[in-house]
């Protein structure tokens, strides 16, 4: 503030000098941002429930009503449900040892748990073709004992598990990270034991950092559709997802029928989005009433002085 | 366990992390390259380099490319409104920009195609102006600005929420204009991050395969996708083909995930530096 003073006394007074832009400049900046957002972001989110609804309400719920569909969206929650779990506990193992302990090698670990984001989806599909395929390493042998797993469920969600394998780890090591250890050693030190500590004192602190992984890993394993594609094998009201149903409606040109299928998807996001936000405000809030507290009284565990 | 490990759990927990991470993604990615191997080099090559193949790497790295920087300047601009200014709707605007990370790609596909289409929203403008994407090059670009725009965003907004004002504060006084303080006092600062971004948006766009095959309209030495290619070959039981292909791809993903890596340890220095 000082500075500022001295810096407008120096310099003539016609020349305003702010640490800011001037309002017009705001203005048009917000504008190219927000109409940008408008064209890529919002007009498809629009145009999928106008495309669904384009034959009005009746050719809409007569989409959903379809066995193929209702199949479709049976098998997107069966593999979610059994993908989100597993991603769920491998998450929690891996952020308490990358996290709470130094260990050699704990850079490269790392930057092998995020190895599946950055592997094309098509890739990840195929590598599983390439194990457990007819042509593949296991193939003959599971032939011989008559299991499937490419073109069958556990293919697709393997593939799935592939795809969303870092989305819960990747939100929980910085957030533990920037937590520290010394509430965990506090509680040992009490006489806590390994399992008290993590459901008392790691759990609760990590809680809005779980919600936020979780509902995005859950985004992606029903979204998912290039590495499901490649091991599902395509049969109609067997091995085909919500994403997967999409297509073969679209390509078969029932456009309605497919963009009221990807309109439940959409919601499905649109929800993730509001669940997302509502789990990051509610974390600055309590970081920031944590904050707020006197150094000496970090946690609300502390009877608060009578304000009297 | 060495005395200083207070803590429980360290032998679980990583024993745990590492068997899973072999069970899921080291081993399979290992059969791609184990299968690679028992091809001739004569036909690796062949199946890396005929004219289609090389084809659609140019359209993958030329369209990622273009998409990457338009999502930095967008990314910058979404960025600096978002943390800079007031305006109604910006808490909505700020969920918004993750859509593209919470809505399936197969669901982007077919809406931006429906946009885009002669007779759509925007296609039906687009049109008469003589400018084609659905179904063109072109439109492979809108769906990856499209996927790439959260990365960029994500990436620079903590580092511009965390920039010292009082160091702009000094470039002013010190006489700077608002350009030169952006200049030479913030564009360094969240260089690093928009990087990161970019390098982030690119290795995304590379292997993205949903949005795409809807729009794209997958005309051989086209329109093409690599993606695309793998799926074809392997619907022709060429899996040879597709193994090579895909170890290509791989090894790109592997090296951008170094680079993005590296950007990142920069980008820590540089704020660890600054503060």
């Amino acid at each position: 503030m000082i500075n500022k003073t001295i810096a407008s006394t120096t310099h003539s007074n016609a020349r305003r000098i702010s640490t800011t832009e001037a309002p017009w400049v705001q203005w048009t900046l917000i504008g190219l941002a927000l109409g940008f957002m408008a064209l890529f972001l919002v007009m498809p989110l629009l145009a999928v429930f106008v495309e669904a609804l384009r034959k009005g309400g009746e050719a809409y719920l007569e989409a959903l009503k379809e066995p193929d569909a209702w199949a479709a969206i049976r098998l997107t929650l069966i593999i979610a449900g059994i993908a989100v779990p597993l991603n769920l506990v491998f998450g929690i193992a891996a952020s308490w040892c990358i996290a709470k302990y130094e260990f050699k090698g704990k850079a490269f670990l790392t930057t092998l748990v995020d190895l599946p984001f950055s592997v094309s989806p098509v890739v990840a599909g195929l590598i599983y073709v390439l194990v457990f395929g007819a042509q593949g390493w296991l193939g003959p042998w599971l032939a011989q004992h008559d299991i499937k797993i490419i073109f069958a469920l556990p293919g697709m969600v393997l593939a799935t598990v592939f795809v969303t394998f870092p989305f819960i780890a990747r939100e929980l090591i910085p957030l533990m990270q920037s937590q520290g250890n010394e509430e965990e050693q506090a509680a040992i030190v009490l006489g806590a034991s390994g399992w008290q500590t993590f459901w008392y004192v790691t759990l609760p602190n990590m809680k809005w950092g779980l919600i936020y992984g979780v509902i995005l890993c859950n985004a992606r394993a029903m979204g998912e559709f290039g590495a499901v594609s490649v091991v599902s094998g395509h049969i109609r009201g067997q091995t085909n997802t919500m994403p997967l149903h999409v297509e073969v409606l679209y390509n078969e040109y029932q456009s309605v029928a497919a963009f009221a299928v990807a309109s439940l998807l959409a919601l499905l996001a649109l929800v993730t989005l509001v669940i997302k936000s509502v789990a990051e405000w509610q974390h600055e809030r309590e970081l920031k009433a944590a904050a707020e507290l006197p150094p000496e009284r970090p946690r609300d565990e502390i009877p608060r002085p009578h304000l009297a | 366990m060495s005395s200083r490990k207070v803590l429980p759990g360290f032998n679980l927990t990583l024993g745990y992390t590492v068997f899973y991470l072999c069970l899921i993604v080291l081993i399979p990615l290992s059969a791609l390259v184990f299968k690679t191997l028992n091809l001739t080099f004569d036909q690796f090559w062949a199946a890396i380099s005929s004219p289609r193949v090389v084809a659609s790497y140019q359209l993958t790295f030329g369209a990622s490319l273009l998409a990457a920087s338009v999502n930095v300047l967008f990314g910058l601009l979404v960025a600096w409104v978002l943390v800079r200014y007031d305006f109604p709707g910006k808490k909505v605007a700020d969920a918004l920009v993750d859509l593209p990370f919470a809505l399936p790609t197969a669901v982007a596909g077919i809406a931006l195609t429906a946009l885009l289409a002669g007779n759509g929203w925007i296609g039906q403008f687009l049109e008469p102006m003589g400018i084609e994407l659905a179904f063109k090059p072109g439109g492979v670009v809108v769906a990856l600005i499209f996927i790439g725009l959260p990365f960029v965003v994500r990436t620079v907004q903590p580092v511009l929420e965390d920039t010292e004002k009082e160091l702009e504060e000094a470039a002013t006084c010190l006489g700077a204009t608002r350009w030169q303080t952006f200049g030479l006092v913030i564009f360094p600062a969240i260089a690093p991050a928009l990087l990161t971004g970019f390098a982030m948006a690119f290795a995304r766009a590379i292997g993205e395969y949903g949005s795409v095959i809807f729009i794209a309209g997958n005309m051989p030495m086209v329109s093409e996708i690599t993606p695309l290619i793998i799926i074809g070959k392997l619907e022709q039981y060429d899996y040879a083909g597709a193994t090579a292909v895909a170890l290509m791809m791989l090894i790109i993903s592997f090296v951008l995930l170094l680079l993005i890596n590296a950007l990142q340890a920069w980008q820590r220095q540089r704020s660890g530096a600054g503060a």
